[in-house]
């Protein structure tokens, strides 16, 4: 049975489950003045029954489904003539793609080699036998554990005190799995890493400045043995955001200020919902206006007063990241300055400073620590997008801080090395996954020093 | 006076000219900001515009049976698979007569989409009495006619400029002189998938997918963040180190760059647990992860604003802190909550970065029928279109921008009627 036909009459026999676990509860209890002799509601025991059967059934499901392929893969491999067992992991790998799909076209002529034939047959056979057993092993298991739970129903039996925890353990495990993708981010990132690091050294990774990560795919073929030099990368990562910050603070800044000091209540109420707009458009959107428009602007005024722009310049990126950020950095410091309690703009007031020597000298001094926190948080959002400097920023690694010449990022390899034709162990793709670690590193302590910066300040007045 | 009033009274004016200043410091950065709002909305609408009308040729064709090789007679299968371009083609070159090589040949021929071909084929199919007679049907013009009637080339330009040489205008103008150049609403933005070819090039692959993928993520994301909010605010020991781990988890999670999810897409989701790429189950799978922290968020925000009032009644009455939970907080909460998911889909909706690691980068011309269908979805669909050298993708691809944006808002605008309708204060 395939799988969401397998899920439908799952749900039915839970449904099932269900209505006999309720009406057995009330067939068992007596009627007492009124009153059932039932310790919990006749509904927890229906669910209790369900649980019974759901379960254990939905876990064998998932970890069926989770390892059938690999399982089945590699029984397909043990029965491969020797010679080919031993081939190269890579060559392997192509070999077992090939009788996959001979197995899913369920094409074989004569032209197919008899070898691979008989594995792609085998691994229908395997397949099927798979889907089969796992079918009658779920509704066994459910069929199981509804009988039993059948039979636990007594009138004495805590019922909901049964759902409750399991329930409850549910919810742990749900609010788990923000610590199971932070692991699973670290791990996954982690062990390519190291992988990567197994072919290139830390050390060339690191301090090198050449970034070039055309490997030679057959190895008598001229052309670069690939250099991993993520110098450029980051200095033009950098670059980038920083032109964003340069942007973003002072705009963001003064328009926070503009608004939660000066602004009338009408006027906040239609201008900060406009500028939570730029954050809500979506970075493709940015990625492309930058491509078609900012860039070829900046182009043209450079050419008018005669410099020479590269038509990918960090500058448009840059440029187009820094309005992205703005609503970022006004919302945050528009909470830092809230926060500033009134007596000190009021002392400052009775001292005959006006508003906007109160706003400079009280005021930005004491939100100072939180806006600086907020600061962070938009460079390591900075940092971390992707898709304007995809669309436009440049491709090629180039060392330099002129902002007028085409600089690429650790987000665009990223991008690009893992776009495309993709063999999994070349240092290629891996270098990808070393990349994103140190991108991962960045921003995590970049948020890290943030929020620790703001709660400080936060609980200073508070 | 004295001495200290009238050193204050100097530099008095300087102060207030001062205070002026910095207010519109103020006034400066919000224009500019709001300047550069409109100035991304008009190049997209200005740009994208053009896109929802679409040129359409009239033509006279003869559906000469001896020129298609069938008859009224024939099977389906021989109807299927016989050469309408060269009735097309005919239709062409009896309007035009007289035209010679096989370059100027090819352009006469390219006046009209390549799916007009198939248009006339399924027309033929549904009614095969059309064969033998002459019939007069409009058809999808070529991209580049279509550029040129929407006035993008300019007549001005010296002939080795321009995309459309002179014997080109030549024929157009011929065309619309006899008004058989018309532009129409452009129902095939909404109606076909993705294409090579601009003019047969639609968003309705990409909508499709969207709509899966979305599917999947609020499925898996909305249970799970009530959950995890539930159990944060409600049950979870206070000083409890892995309570703390939790939410640290939770905040940091939201702070990852969303590429680093795809990469936590690839390495686990299709490399160990096998789940085939490219597919709106996996693009749901990835988003959920990312949406997660918000709704988390939210939820916690609007679990925790429910007056502690109403609970400590329900459990006065009896109620386990379960039933609590589920007949009393949750229901109270449940317009903040979902007004936090709705933002959360929102933001995923314009995700992109992570679905480019996963394989929905692959060019998918088929309109996917469910989450196990290869699909792209909308923000990749106008990464791909923005990738691509044709002139009238240009069009297109700011005609999907603002398909998506119009998603957008409709999403955002239900978030605050939902907030502004339910929403309650204690």
């Amino acid at each position: 049975m395939p799988l969401n036909i397998i899920l439908v009459t799952l749900f039915a026999l839970l449904l099932f489950g269900y209505f006999v676990g309720r009406k057995r509860s009330l067939a068992i209890s007596t009627l007492n003045k009124g009153q059932r002799n039932l310790h919990s509601l006749p509904a927890y025991y229906g669910y209790m029954v369900a649980m019974w059967a759901g379960i254990p059934a939905v876990l064998i499901l998932m970890l069926w489904t989770a390892f059938n392929s690999s399982i089945v893969t590699s029984m397909t491999v043990a029965t491969l003539p020797e010679s080919m067992q031993s081939l190269p992991a890579d060559e392997l790998g192509l070999t077992i793609n090939e009788i996959k799909n001979l197995a899913q076209a369920n094409l074989f002529n004569e032209d197919t080699d008899p070898v691979k034939r008989d594995a792609a047959q085998h691994y229908q056979r395997l397949q099927s036998i798979s889907t089969r057993a796992k079918t009658v092993v779920v509704f066994i298991a459910a069929l199981l554990g509804m009988m039993l739970a059948m039979r636990l129903i007594k009138p004495e039996l805590r019922a909901r005190n049964m759902v409750e925890t399991v329930m409850r353990w549910g919810m742990i495990l749900c609010a788990f799995i923000a610590v199971l993708s932070t692991v699973g981010i670290v791990f996954s990132v982690l062990l390519e890493s190291v992988r990567f690091f197994g072919a290139v050294p830390p050390a060339d990774f690191l301090f090198g400045t050449t970034w070039s990560p055309q490997t030679a795919i057959r190895p008598d073929q001229v052309g670069g043995s690939g250099s991993f030099g993520a110098i450029p990368l980051f200095v033009g990562t950098l670059l980038i955001s920083a032109i964003a910050l340069v942007i973003a603070v002072p705009l963001g800044l003064m328009s926070a200020i503009y608004l939660s000091e000066y602004a009338s209540p009408i006027a906040r109420s239609f201008a900060k919902p406009t500028l939570e707009i730029l954050a809500g458009i979506p970075t493709v959107v940015y990625g492309f206006f930058a491509a078609l428009t900012v860039a070829p602007f900046i182009r043209n005024i450079g050419e008018n007063i005669g410099l020479n722009v590269a038509s990918e310049s960090a500058l448009a990126a840059g440029i187009v990241m820094g309005i992205m950020i703005i609503p970022f950095v006004s919302s945050l410091s528009d909470d830092v300055i809230s926060a500033v309690p009134q007596a000190m703009r009021d002392a400052s007031y009775g001292m005959g400073a006006t508003h906007s020597e109160t706003i400079r000298q009280v005021v930005i001094p004491a939100a100072l620590p939180g806006v600086v926190g907020g600061i962070l948080l938009a460079a390591s959002r900075a940092i971390g997008e992707t898709m304007i400097v995809v669309m436009a920023a440049g491709l090629s690694a180039n060392l330099t801080i002129n902002p007028l010449e085409a600089v690429t990022t650790v987000t665009v390899q990223i991008v690009t090395l893992l776009t495309g034709d993709q063999e999994f162990d070349s240092p290629k793709t891996l270098a990808a996954f070393a990349l994103a670690l140190g991108l991962f590193v960045i921003t995590l302590l970049l948020n890290i020093i943030a929020l620790h910066i703001i709660r400080k300040y936060r609980e200073q007045y508070e | 006076m004295n001495d200290f009033t009238s050193t204050i009274r100097a530099g008095l004016a300087k102060r207030y000219a001062r205070e002026r200043r910095f207010r519109l410091y103020g006034v400066v950065s919000l224009s500019i900001s709001f300047l550069f709002l409109l100035v991304l909305l008009f190049t997209i609408f200005s740009k994208g515009l053009p896109a929802f009308q679409q040129t359409y040729v009239k033509l006279d064709v003869t559906l000469d049976e001896k020129l298609l090789g069938i008859n009224r007679d024939s099977t389906e299968d021989e109807m299927y698979s016989a050469k309408y371009s060269k009735v097309i083609k005919k239709s062409l070159q009896e309007m035009f007569p007289g035209v010679e090589g096989r370059k100027q040949k090819r352009a006469l021929k390219n006046l009209v989409s390549k799916s007009a071909a198939y248009d006339l084929r399924d027309k033929v199919i549904a009614n095969p009495e059309l064969l033998g007679s002459q019939q007069t049907y409009w058809f999808l013009a070529k991209d580049d006619v279509d550029v040129f009637m929407k006035g993008k080339i300019d007549r001005a330009l010296p002939e080795e400029d321009r995309r459309i040489k002179d014997y080109q205008l030549e024929w157009i103008d011929k065309l619309s002189a006899q008004n058989r150049l018309e532009k129409r609403f452009n129902t095939v933005l909404f109606t076909a998938g993705d294409s090579r070819e601009p003019e047969q090039a639609g968003l309705k692959g990409a909508i499709m997918g969207s709509v899966f993928t979305m599917l999947v993520t609020l499925l898996l994301s909305f249970p799970i963040a009530v959950a995890a909010a539930a159990y944060l605010e409600e049950f979870a020991p206070r000083n409890n180190r892995w309570v703390d781990i939790i939410e640290i988890n939770i905040n940091n999670l939201a702070a990852v760059p969303s590429i680093v999810f795809g990469l936590l897409g690839l390495a686990v989701y299709i490399n160990f647990f096998g789940i085939p790429r490219s597919t709106p189950l996996i693009g749901g799978l990835v988003l959920t992860l990312m949406t997660l922290p918000t709704i988390i968020i939210a939820s916690r925000a609007s679990i925790k604003s429910v007056p502690p009032s109403i609970k400590q009644a329900a459990i006065g009455l009896g109620a386990s802190r379960m039933q609590v939970l589920f007949q009393h907080t949750l229901p109270l909460a449940m317009p903040g909550i979902l007004t936090g998911t709705i933002i959360g889909m929102a933001q995923a909706l314009g995700e992109t970065a992570p679905l480019l690691m996963i394989g929905m980068v692959a060019f998918v011309a088929e309109v996917p029928n469910g989450v196990f269908d290869p699909a792209t979805v909308m923000p990749v669909q106008i990464y791909l279109w923005s990738d691509s050298p044709e002139r009238a993708f240009t069009e297109r691809t700011s005609a999907a921008i603002m398909v998506l944006l119009g998603f957008l808002v409709l999403m955002n605008l239900f978030a605050i009627i939902l907030r502004k309708k339910f929403e309650r204060r204690w």
